[in-house]
């Protein structure tokens, strides 16, 4: 059947397709089991379900109601977050939370109960997901609420696609007198100048994130570029664009699977150092539209492609303050021996909101995104090494983001793992969720465990 | 067109024409069989700035339904400028050669119920002397081939109904539009393997629109079809008749 990748193009697995296309439909009867799934913007597996059945959800894209007063949205599971832009942001509304990429779905958005650059001011998308439909396979439908059906609520906000079907949201947006950002650009020279200059932008600042040169050494360990901002006030209203959904999301394209020599240690050593040292030094404000400061690579089509077929890994973790120093030091300075270098690195402080998903990733703490072309062996050793670090400094690894974190790891990183499984859909798997609870294997595949389970043989890892 | 009536709402291609339809702020009076599908459509193009969105549940294989339905189009929507007539079966070829019934069915729906709604709606924009009437037909109407000769047959004689129609609303400045896809990535087509000939749903309703709004004849959608069926045309029936397709 039809093959599905997920982001990170790694692992490759066989599953069937099954697209859906009203929301009052019944779920398909299949053998094997059932996943959701919309834009694949996963980076490794838990987007993907080998052997299984993927439900794809791009057909349930319609609006159900918008209101401009309220700015209250409700639409399909299916609906991306930049079709809600071209919808909400011309009439005064945007996303209460917005990950790098506005090619996601709404119900992938709340199964990975999404963060963005205002993690320290607004939480999680969870948070303004007042209310959906959870179809599972026994039939059944619930309309769930922070007030109605909670446990299913906390359960499937986070849930990995896996407690149902999502077939509607209900989410509130958060108005914007104009589509501008004003923008600063803050540089700085190691991790505890990182850790300063975030902490001390918090407060003034809606939207916060940080570029991490990777490869820098030394007393220079961790400089970077912090960047800082706002939503223009309403004095920036009359600006030509200022009713406007920019989305140059087919502008550019990686046409083709780039050959793997074009990535390599000299590349992205100038790359990083030319991006350090296009700033000056010094801080740099500006005004510009969101689409740029919000999702600056959804304008390269496709830019996934520059890892070639083999993909990549994406590493991210949150490490608590308390040891946030020392762990981060200790795995940016392992990445840098590595000889493999993260193309690009963000590093970003998280608040101490809560989330109403149980499986939520985000906490209290700084977080750190990394990407590595997959080497094989050498590049799966070091993401362990930084897991492992993560694990020791008390903090998590994201799940839309990884392709091999151990059962136990994930048990350690999500405390409420036990709770949540007792609302998993019998029907509902995913490649992810067998590999971390192998004991629960619902039926067998004995094959996929061996592909995925830690440490993987040498030839698999070349898989494509 | 500001009012238009969509025959067929909740089918792929037709869903997609809506939501141009209803981006542009047009009227829109929609049809379909399923009251839950057509409610979906109908929220759906609501939400994306259609200035109007009424909608009606009906079978249009009951003919005698037609001239009510169309009047009720009129009341809603205070008058009528288009239409989007998108209903239609694909059949199966095999039960339709077994079966005369099966192959009632499709001729039933695909073009009796297309002329008999045209027949009304004919009438009534001779009579205002301004509107545009489109009409989705198929490829498969151009040449009869064995794999789907039934289907291909309904949306044929639809064309050539269509040709007369467009011949006599022309001195009153009525546009005919013949609208021809190829294959489409739809429900209708869900079982099928996919190849590059493929085109999306929204493709196919941009190519529709455009050909409305320039009042176009005939039209293939996407383009590369009318190079194609130029080619398939052309080969001679002795040659043809040999052929597997």
């Amino acid at each position: 059947m039809k093959s599905r990748e997920s982001w990170g193009r790694y692992p490759q697995v066989e599953q069937q397709t099954h697209a859906l296309v009203w929301r009052t439909d019944a779920l398909p009867r299949k053998d094997g089991s059932l996943l959701p799934h919309g834009l694949g913007r996963s980076y490794g597996d838990s987007c993907l379900n080998a052997g299984g059945t993927l439900l794809l959800t791009s057909g349930l894209d319609r609006f159900i109601a918008f209101d401009p007063a309220t700015g209250v949205v409700r639409c399909e599971a299916g609906v991306s977050l930049d079709t809600i832009l071209r919808l909400a942001a011309p009439r005064g509304w945007f996303l209460p939370v917005t990950p790098g990429t506005k090619f996601v779905t709404v119900g992938g958005a709340i199964a990975n109960d999404v963060h963005g650059k205002n993690h320290h001011r607004g939480g999680t998308f969870g948070r303004y997901v007042r209310r959906f439909e959870l179809l599972r396979s026994d039939g059944s439908r619930r309309v769930c609420a922070p007030d109605e059906h909670p446990d299913w609520y906390g359960a499937t906000i986070g849930g990995l696609g896996l407690t149902g079907l999502v077939t509607w949201a209900e989410v509130q947006l958060t108005p914007i007198s104009n589509p501008y950002v004003l923008q600063e650009t803050v540089p700085f020279g190691n991790l505890d100048g990182f850790l300063d200059v975030a902490r001390a932008s918090e407060k003034d600042y809606e939207f916060t994130m940080a570029w991490v040169d990777c490869l820098a050494r030394g007393k220079k360990l961790g400089r970077g570029l912090l960047y800082r901002g706002n939503f223009a006030p309403p004095q920036f209203d009359g600006l030509p664009l200022a009713r406007s959904h920019l989305s140059h999301g087919v502008g550019l394209a990686v046409p083709m699977d780039m050959p793997a020599f074009c990535l390599n240690r000299l590349s992205v050593s100038a790359f990083n150092w030319l991006y350090y040292h296009r700033q000056n030094g010094k801080p740099k404000q500006r005004l510009t539209h969101y689409d740029p400061f919000f999702y600056p690579l959804d304008a390269i089509y496709a830019w996934n492609r520059i890892y070639g077929r083999r993909g990549f890994l994406q590493f991210q973790c949150v490490v608590p303050y308390s040891t946030a120093r020392d762990a981060l030091k200790e795995i940016l300075e392992r990445s840098s021996r590595g000889g493999l270098p993260s193309f690009l690195s963000v590093l970003k402080t998280f608040g101490d909101i809560p989330s109403p998903g149980w499986l939520s990733f985000p906490r209290e703490g700084v977080t750190l995104a990394m990407d590595f072309a997959n080497r094989g062996e050498k590049t799966w050793k070091l993401v362990e090494d930084l897991d492992r670090l993560t694990r020791q400094a008390g903090g998590a690894v994201y799940p839309a983001k990884d392709a091999r974190m151990s059962p136990e790891n994930f048990a350690a990183y999500f405390p409420q793992r036990e709770r949540f499984m007792q609302y998993v859909d019998p029907s509902f798997s995913s490649s992810f969720w067998r590999r971390v609870n192998p004991v629960s294997l619902p039926f067998s595949l004995a094959a996929e465990r061996g592909e995925t389970a830690s440490p993987p043989p040498r030839s698999l890892l070349a898989i494509r | 067109m500001k009012k238009v009536l969509v025959l067929g709402a909740t089918s792929a291609i037709a869903q997609a024409t809506v939501r141009l339809l209803a981006a542009r702020g047009a009227s829109l009076y929609l049809t379909g069989r399923n009251a839950a599908n057509l409610d979906a459509v109908t929220k759906d193009a609501a939400t994306r700035g259609a200035a109007k969105v009424a909608s009606q549940v009906v079978d249009l294989n009951d003919f005698d339904t037609h001239e009510a339905l169309v009047e009720a189009a009129y009341t809603a929507l205070d008058g009528l400028d288009g239409v989007v007539l998108a209903h239609g079966v694909l059949g199966d070829q095999a039960e339709a050669q077994r079966s005369w019934a099966a192959t009632e069915a499709v001729l039933r729906t695909n073009f009796l119920s297309a002329v008999s709604l045209l027949t009304v709606l004919a009438n009534r924009f001779e009579a205002q002397k301004a509107g545009t009437l489109v009409v989705i037909s198929s490829v498969a109407g151009d040449r009869g081939r064995q794999s789907n000769y039934v289907y291909g047959a309904s949306k044929g004689a639809l064309n050539v109904f269509l040709q007369g129609l467009r011949n006599r609303l022309a001195k009153s400045n009525v546009a005919v539009v013949t609208v021809k896809p190829g294959f489409v990535d739809t429900p209708m087509t869900a079982h099928l393997p996919k190849n590059k000939l493929f085109a999306s749903p929204e493709k196919v309703a941009r190519g529709l629109l455009s050909a409305a709004d320039s009042r176009k004849n005939e039209v293939y959608v996407p383009g590369i079809w009318a190079l194609i069926m130029l080619i398939i045309r052309t080969i001679p029936e002795t040659v043809f008749k040999r052929m597997k397709l």
